[in-house]
């Protein structure tokens, strides 16, 4: 059963959120979604660009009140 | 296209250029790139065992990285090899000034490399020197 965690890179600047992404990326399974909180606005636009590389699946990405959820899900 | 092979020379001892070539080599690391880094000059110093040195900052933007939650570079140094399969060599030459062996290095640094061997791995690869 797939699961979905939330990633809190809050107050981390670039690359830290993206770090804190593949950590977290590593100890899930295929199929499990997540939930980067950044406050990096560099992040948010770079972390979709990874995902796009290394052929994650890149879901969306929002912001509210300066935080912005990027959600992705893992394929390999 | 250019090499996807990246060789990361680093010879700086100041805050934004560890900082930079951290970003660079961890970055790379983790998109699938094969990532080498070749450390000398004032830029060993920093990754003896327990080393308790603080890169003195260039200006401006050094200082504000360190007084916020930014990485710190050592830890994206180590993040490049542990999740990224990057190879992080030390200079045999800056050892031999510093007389230090392998053992008062960081345990996620590779065996000491002199440029003989640095330049013949970097000879397919990209060059960015920090």
């Amino acid at each position: 059963m797939a699961e979905k965690k939330i990633v809190d890179g809050r107050g981390s600047f670039c690359p830290g959120p993206l770090m804190e992404l593949i950590v977290a990326l590593k100890s899930s399974q295929i199929g499990d979604e997540l939930e980067v909180l950044s406050t990096d606005k560099g992040s948010a636009n770079d972390i979709p660009e990874w995902v796009h590389k290394v052929g994650h699946e890149y879901i969306s990405t929002t912001e509210e009140g300066g935080v912005w959820h990027i959600t992705v899900r893992k394929k390999k | 296209m250019a090499s996807s092979k990246i060789c990361v020379v680093v010879v700086s001892g100041t805050l934004e250029r560890l900082q930079m070539a951290a970003m660079v080599a961890s970055v790379a690391a983790v998109s699938g790139q094969e990532v080498l880094v070749f450390l000398s000059m004032n830029a060993l110093p920093f990754f003896t065992r327990q080393s308790s040195l603080k890169a003195p900052h260039e200006g401006e933007m050094g200082r504000l990285i360190a007084s916020k939650k930014v990485p710190e570079f050592k830890t994206l140094f180590e993040q490049a090899v542990e999740l990224g399969d990057a190879k992080i060599y030390p200079c045999s030459m800056a050892m031999d000034v510093l007389a230090i062996g392998q053992g008062d290095l960081e345990g996620y640094l590779g065996e000491a490399t002199g440029l003989t061997k640095f330049l013949d791995d970097a000879r397919d690869g990209q060059v960015w020197t920090f």
